[in-house]
């Protein structure tokens, strides 16, 4: 269990992380969502002690985490920057993390066969590909069996077979009652693994919630077929409703409910063929949910 | 990995890791620094430096003559002279025990699993410690017997270990260099990147002392007490022939730069954000 109460970071003047609260429960793995800035990785960081709060609290299984006698037994990070020396081997990399709780060369070798890194244990982490160093990063994760799993972005580099790896992995961890935090830009994939969802924007907390919940929430929209686009398109015109055109017979209206606009088209007698609410997917709602909450715009927005 | 069970919680398995002690860190510092090819490197040279340039030096020029003007101990001195180079790559390898890290992002995993940070720099200390005193100490014995034997065979002074002021001349320049590497890594520690660590340590241990040595001697009443001269008055370095310090207060004074920049490093280490 993760327990984050009123935490603030602040980089200067700027507020990384603002006020944040939340848990994570153990028992289901806990999606963490944000865009980039948003504050994901400084929060993982201080769930690691690594960095200071400048105020409020971080618990790790009910207990402030750089006081733990055994903190490998508590908490295995990957952090999203690599954190290994590229001077050593795989297996040197490991070991050396190891030996600081007093954990056998054995307990090594299993988490190399597990990581998928057994052909190149003995050779410098420092020609690992991204997918390699990966694997490295959450076999060290895995070293001490914690209680406690947080991994930032570890999908991030791997290949199909490694981004399958980690998905079972995850739920398996969790099935075993772990608490796991895992952050990933892959909507799709989150959507697959994660049963819950902590959303961040500007390092504030937008959502703490079930992925079910959380689609819900999202602005659904309605898939309308009929041949008078224009016109009906005109007749759904109203504060909130957004009505995209697609240049076929087909438009997607979104803040109106199948129901409006059925008999919107009735009143007007438009001729519509087809009227299908959709759901939004985790990406649809993430976009929604996170809109004004992006620090680094791509160019023109929408 | 057992079976996924659904949303019924099967007990937590047991965990592998122990509790994080002193003894345990050390063994993971040393696990590192034997792995890195860099700690061989820099130990091979430095023995090359130390034995290599104190036989070229005992067998160069006119054999070693002890008298009232040149002691046994001089002449152990400057058969050591290869310290002076030996102290860079000491001076590397202690900063890069904690730059090294820095650099490239380990240090995150290692105070993520020693969370209480200052078991790390003790760790290193304690490694990098029994690392460089065996391996100089054996590098000055060496150069000692290597140098003596090659000054007697070409007509000079015998000197043995037991002439007065001999023995610690050899253990000092090995006591020397261990608390140089003690320096090195507190200078890592608080400047964390290699390239600012490296020139602080070359600019006081190199550059420091020669620009002092030209400057009027009127304002230099400090230059005994620079770490490498301080330190220099333990082994006899010739770069400092006259040093008012005695060997041991000398000594003490370069220990004492040392517990101030391991303690600096201390506060840092504990108080930053890694």
């Amino acid at each position: 269990m993760i327990e984050i109460d009123g935490l603030t970071k602040r980089y200067g003047d700027k507020a990384a992380v603002d006020g944040l609260s939340f848990v994570v429960e153990p028992g289901v793995v806990t999606g963490f969502l944000g865009p980039n800035g948003a504050g994901k990785s400084t929060t993982m960081r201080m769930i690691a002690g690594l960095d200071r709060p400048d105020s409020g609290t971080v618990r790790v299984n009910g207990r402030h985490y750089p006081g733990a006698a055994a903190p490998m037994a508590e908490l295995g990070i990957l952090l999203d920057a690599r954190s290994v020396h590229p001077g050593l081997s795989a297996r040197a990399n490991l070991l050396a993390l190891a030996r600081t709780a007093g954990i056998g060369r054995r307990r090594v070798d299993e988490v190399i066969e597990l990581a998928g890194l057994g052909e190149v244990a003995g050779s410098r982490a420092g020609g690992f590909s991204l997918g390699m160093g990966q694997r490295l990063g959450v076999a060290a994760a895995l070293l001490g069996r914690p209680q406690t799993v947080v991994l930032d972005e570890p999908v991030n580099g791997l290949d199909p077979d490694g981004v399958r790896w980690i998905r079972l992995l995850l739920k398996s961890l969790a099935a075993e009652g772990r608490t796991v935090l895992v952050s990933s830009h892959l909507m799709s994939e989150m959507a697959q693994t994660a049963a819950r969802l902590v959303v961040l924007g500007r390092g504030k907390l937008i959502a703490e919630t079930s992925v079910e919940e959380f689609t819900g929430r999202a602005a659904a929209g309605v898939l309308v077929r009929t041949p008078e686009t224009g016109r009906l398109g005109q007749v759904l015109a109203a504060p909130g409703v957004t009505v995209v055109h697609d240049g076929t017979d087909l438009l997607r209206v979104t803040g109106a409910t199948a129901e409006q606009i059925g008999a919107a088209a009735w009143r007007a007698r438009l001729p519509v063929y087809e009227l299908t609410p959709t759901h939004a997917s985790l990406e649809e709602a993430f976009m929604q949910v996170t809109q004004d909450a992006v620090e680094y715009h791509a160019g023109a927005t929408r | 990995m057992s079976a996924v069970t659904g949303t019924v919680l099967a007990p937590v398995p047991a965990t592998a890791a122990g509790p994080v002690t002193q003894v345990r860190v050390v063994r993971a510092e040393w696990t590192k620094l034997r792995a890195l090819r860099s700690t061989r490197w820099c130990a091979l040279t430095a023995a090359v430096l130390i034995v290599g340039l104190g036989a070229a030096i005992a067998g160069s020029g006119t054999a070693y003559h002890v008298s009232a003007a040149n002691s046994a101990a001089k002449g152990i001195s400057a058969a050591l002279l290869g310290l002076l180079f030996a102290q860079l790559v000491i001076g590397v390898v202690g900063v890069l025990a904690f730059s090294g890290e820095y650099g490239t992002g380990m240090i995150r995993a290692t105070l993520a699993v020693v969370p209480a940070r200052l078991p790390v720099l003790w760790a290193k200390v304690v490694v990098l410690v029994g690392l460089v005193l065996p391996v100089t100490l054996l590098c000055a014995l060496v150069d000692f017997f290597a140098a003596t034997a090659i000054v007697s065979s070409r007509g000079g002074s015998a000197i043995s270990l037991t002439d007065p002021g001999v023995l610690r001349t050899v253990v000092g320049s090995s006591l020397y260099l261990t608390v140089v590497v003690v320096i090195g890594l507190a200078l890592g520690a608080l400047l964390r990147k290699t390239a600012a660590g490296l020139s602080v340590f070359a600019a006081v241990f190199f550059v420091v002392p020669i620009v002092v040595g030209a400057l009027p001697p009127n304002i230099t009443g400090f230059a005994p007490y620079l770490p490498s001269n301080a330190g220099g008055a333990l082994w006899g370095s010739p770069l400092n022939a006259t040093n008012p310090l005695s060997p041991w207060a000398g000594f003490a004074v370069l220990c004492g730069y040392a517990v101030l920049l391991i303690a600096a490093a201390a506060w840092r280490l504990r108080t930053r954000d890694a």
